[in-house]
């Protein structure tokens, strides 16, 4: 076992392969990560990472603060490029798709790639044009498919019956919990494949944390959802892979379960048993 | 002692105590000024009583001469006996000095001048005739005197002599005046608007033949358009002329004959006559409905007497117009150039030179900004809108010359500097976590700029705005420069297409202020209009910026900063 910080390869497809066992076919690769570095000018973030996503799963990203899991996942809908002197090395492939290439359309790539940040983020609009918001910027006006996917939305994520007598009441007079909601239905109607959680529920509340994972495992079933998160109970509740990350290593990706139970790191364990981090 | 001393200073009540002191010494000399403002320029509009006096001055040769007055006292103050001494007026000397009093006498047509000081010692016989009428009139200022006839087309139809007592001549004078100021009216209407429009229209049709000639398109038959439509025009003129000529012959039939305190009799004719009453007859309630009227009379009707009475109704016209102008210029300016320095523009030495340079810009000395609009916008920019499109002008300028348009323009320039700082800290508090929102939905740069940053940010554009305005209303240097004048015959707003004339000059409460107190030829009687006129500036001022601010305090409710 080498020694911390070293860049280290983590055979992504014997993961995926050993991890789901028989059943090995019905997973498909949705994101593909190949030997990416990243360096915010002369620090470099993100070691030699390799990493293969499965489709429709909740992939939980662990690891101490500062150990890369939010860097890597803002590359994932390209957020790094607002980031001055940030420079990737390495390639991300959404299905077949460098995402990277310099062909792709940034905000097409957003809109397939959503993402949910840290503190709930609503626009200073009301509920229902919140939602609306990524449809409008597609061009989309028609009252009647908007009045649909906004409710579609907000079913999905779970606020349809809270909200659905106010919808144009201000989205700032939700609570911390209904505005992170409230993002991930304006995230999920524009329907993008992915969806991206960057510690959706570090600001909220123990009951709206709930709702928030019991609002992923409903999710996945229709998106690929990649999650950071301090929270190792969190990890371990809604993720079926958890990759554990130190000081910008990928130190270990495996099966939630055997993660939690059977740690082939050393770093892992420690970690996860609250030696350090 | 020494310790207790210690420890009231650490406890920081010498700070509080400090700072409030400075609170408060801002707060009185705010309410002073206001204070000083409203006392010195509303008493100006109360209708205060006539007091009759006979005055007696000794003079040098030993005889006496008696003079009878009537009139307002505006003022009292003491002088030192050298100086009524040094003016030929032998008094003792005395160590407390003489009381003065300044009577504001009117009758300027007949004494030639209308304020007096008379000295308090040599008044006697003081009174206040219940009878006594001030007319105000709208040429030679006030008079004061005795009404004794009436005259209808020259004959007389009711005087004292005729037996006729006071209140009925005083009714039968008011019921005549009222027609007159009906008339009046009517002739102002005809006057202004409808032969104002016909000539405007003539000089339209004037300035297309010039164009058809110098563009050689003067064919007879265009030519003959223009002649028959000229035609029709003149046509009009003669009739309204025809119907105005009726109508001074109207007003003009009634000529009230009066008596002055010192016994000369004069005939005033009623068209003359703006408002008449008898301050000394009548009681608290019939006064302040005369104190409001007089000030209405200030605030909706033009100058009279080279801007010593009547109102200032065009120079709140003017600066709200100008202000407003300013406005529309202004923000989208500063916001746009805002925008490029947050947004856009790569942050680095050039960015910061720019935007020290603008900051700069705000310190320079406003008639600085008068001279550049000169000589930039009317000389070269005016002039050149002149040779493109109104050659059928010239010589006569358009565009080339002081106006509405240039001095919003300089103004803008004046105050862009305080809209883009304003705008840039704004844009600056936007949190970073709305605009990822934005863009992790798939919106561009700029839409995710249009759609929240920019609304979030209108606060931030108000407030600057709200500075701007502050600024921009108060300038008068430069605006000497770059359109305003002392007396502008018509609003740079009205019913002649295109409605709004950038090219006319305009008045300026500021300018007014300027004028009235220093260029005037009348000090006494325009003494109270400066104050007048300031603490209307000020309230200007104080409304634009309130409306503004009630702009941005809904603006902040509906785009409330996120706590973040």
């Amino acid at each position: 076992m080498s020694g911390q910080g070293e860049a280290r390869n983590v055979d992504v497809s014997q993961v995926l392969r050993k991890s789901t066992g028989d059943s090995a076919d019905s997973l498909e690769e949705c994101l593909a990560v190949r030997d990416l570095d990243l360096y915010y000018g002369d620090k470099q973030a993100l070691k030699g990472i390799n990493l293969s996503i499965p489709r429709q799963r909740v992939t939980a990203f662990i690891g101490p603060s500062g150990c890369g899991k939010s860097t890597l996942l803002r590359c994932f809908n390209r957020m790094n490029d607002l980031v001055d002197g940030c420079v990737i090395d390495g390639t991300i492939a959404l299905h077949d798709m460098d995402i990277y290439q310099k062909s792709v359309d940034v905000a097409d790539l957003r809109r397939r790639v959503g993402m949910v940040f840290q503190k709930p983020n609503p626009f200073p609009k009301s509920i229902y044009e919140n939602v609306a918001y990524g449809l409008r910027i597609q061009g989309v006006n028609k009252r009647r498919i908007l009045d649909e996917v906004v409710e579609k939305s907000l079913r999905a994520a779970a606020l349809w019956d809270e909200v659905k007598d106010r919808l144009h009441d201000s989205a700032l007079g939700l609570s911390g919990g209904q505005q992170q909601r409230l993002v991930i239905a304006r995230t999920v109607a524009v329907e993008p494949e992915v969806l991206l959680l960057d510690e959706p529920a570090s600001a909220l509340d123990p009951i709206s944390t709930l709702k928030i994972e019991e609002l992923i495992n409903q999710l996945k079933t229709n998106y690929t959802i990649v999650i950071v998160t301090h929270n190792m109970q969190q990890a371990a509740r809604v993720s079926d892979f958890t990759a554990f990350m130190y000081l910008g290593n990928m130190v270990e990706y495996d099966k939630t379960d055997n993660i939690f139970t059977n740690p082939a790191e050393k770093q892992t364990e420690d970690y996860i048993t609250g030696r350090y981090g | 002692m020494k310790q207790r001393f210690k420890r009231w200073i650490q406890s920081g009540s010498p700070w509080i105590w400090f700072n409030a002191g400075a609170v408060a010494i801002s707060v009185v000399m705010v309410v002073g000024l206001l204070m000083l403002l409203a006392v010195r320029g509303m008493v100006h509009f109360w209708p205060s009583d006539v007091v009759r006096a006979s005055y007696t001055v000794p003079t040098a040769s030993g005889e006496q001469q008696t003079v009878r007055v009537m009139g307002e006292i505006v003022d009292t103050e003491t002088i030192p006996a050298s100086q009524i001494i040094a003016s030929g007026i032998p008094v003792e000397e005395r160590t407390s000095g003489y009381q003065r009093t300044l009577m504001k006498l009117g009758n300027r047509d007949l004494t030639g001048a209308d304020f007096r000081w008379v000295l308090n010692d040599f008044i006697h016989d003081m009174d206040s005739p219940a009878h006594a009428v001030v007319l105000e009139r709208f040429e030679w200022g006030n008079f004061y005197g005795f009404l004794t006839g009436i005259q209808e087309a020259g004959e007389a139809v009711l005087s004292t002599a005729g037996g006729s007592d006071d209140e009925a001549l005083w009714e039968g004078f008011n019921l005549r005046l009222e027609r007159a100021l009906q008339l009046h009216e009517q002739i102002a209407t005809l006057e202004k608007d409808e032969i104002g429009r016909i000539n405007y229209q003539v000089e339209r049709l004037r300035l297309a033949g010039r164009r058809l000639e110098l563009s050689g398109d003067d064919t007879p038959a265009a030519m003959a358009d223009l002649e028959q439509q000229r035609d029709v025009l003149n046509r009009e003129y003669d009739a309204m002329q025809a119907q105005l000529v009726e109508l001074y012959n109207q007003v003009n039939r009634d000529t009230a004959n009066f008596e002055t305190v010192d016994g000369q009799q004069t005939g005033i004719s009623l068209a003359d006559v703006v408002r008449a009453y008898r301050p000394n007859a009548v009681g608290l309630f019939s006064k302040l409905g005369i104190y409001f009227s007089k000030l209405w009379e200030f605030l909706s009707q033009e100058p009279r007497e080279a801007n010593t009475e009547g109102g200032i109704y065009p120079a709140i016209f003017g600066t709200v117009m100008m202000v407003m102008l300013m406005s529309i210029f202004v923000t989208p300016f500063g916001v746009v150039a805002a925008v490029y320095l947050r947004e856009y523009a790569k942050q680095g030495v050039l960015t910061r030179t720019i935007r020290i340079a603008v900051n700069n810009l705000a310190g320079v000395p406003s008639i600085v900004y008068g001279v550049f609009g000169l000589g930039f916008f009317i000389y070269f920019v005016g002039a050149e809108i002149d040779q493109v499109f109104y050659p059928e002008a010239l010589p006569a300028p358009t565009f080339g010359t002081p106006g509405l348009l240039w001095a919003s323009l300089t103004l803008a320039l004046l105050t862009v500097p305080v809209v883009i700082v304003a705008t840039e800290e704004g844009l600056a508090r936007i949190p970073r976590s709305v605009r990822e929102g934005s863009l992790a939905l798939g919106a561009t740069k700029f839409e995710t700029l249009w759609r929240v940053v920019l609304p979030m940010a209108s606060p931030a554009m108000m407030t600057g705005l709200i500075l701007a305005v502050a600024r921009a209303a108060g300038e008068v240097a430069p605006l000497m420069l770059v359109g305003v004048v002392k007396l502008a015959p018509s609003l740079p707003l009205d019913g002649n297409y295109p409605y709004l004339h950038l090219d006319q000059k305009f008045m300026h409460l500021g300018f007014h202020i300027y004028d009235v107190g220093f260029q005037s030829p009348n000090v006494e009687a325009a003494r109270p209009l400066v104050y007048a006129t300031a603490l209307l500036l000020v309230a200007v001022i104080a409304i634009l910026n309130l409306s503004a601010v009630a702009i941005r305090n809904r603006l902040r409710e509906r785009y409330k900063s996120l706590d973040m």
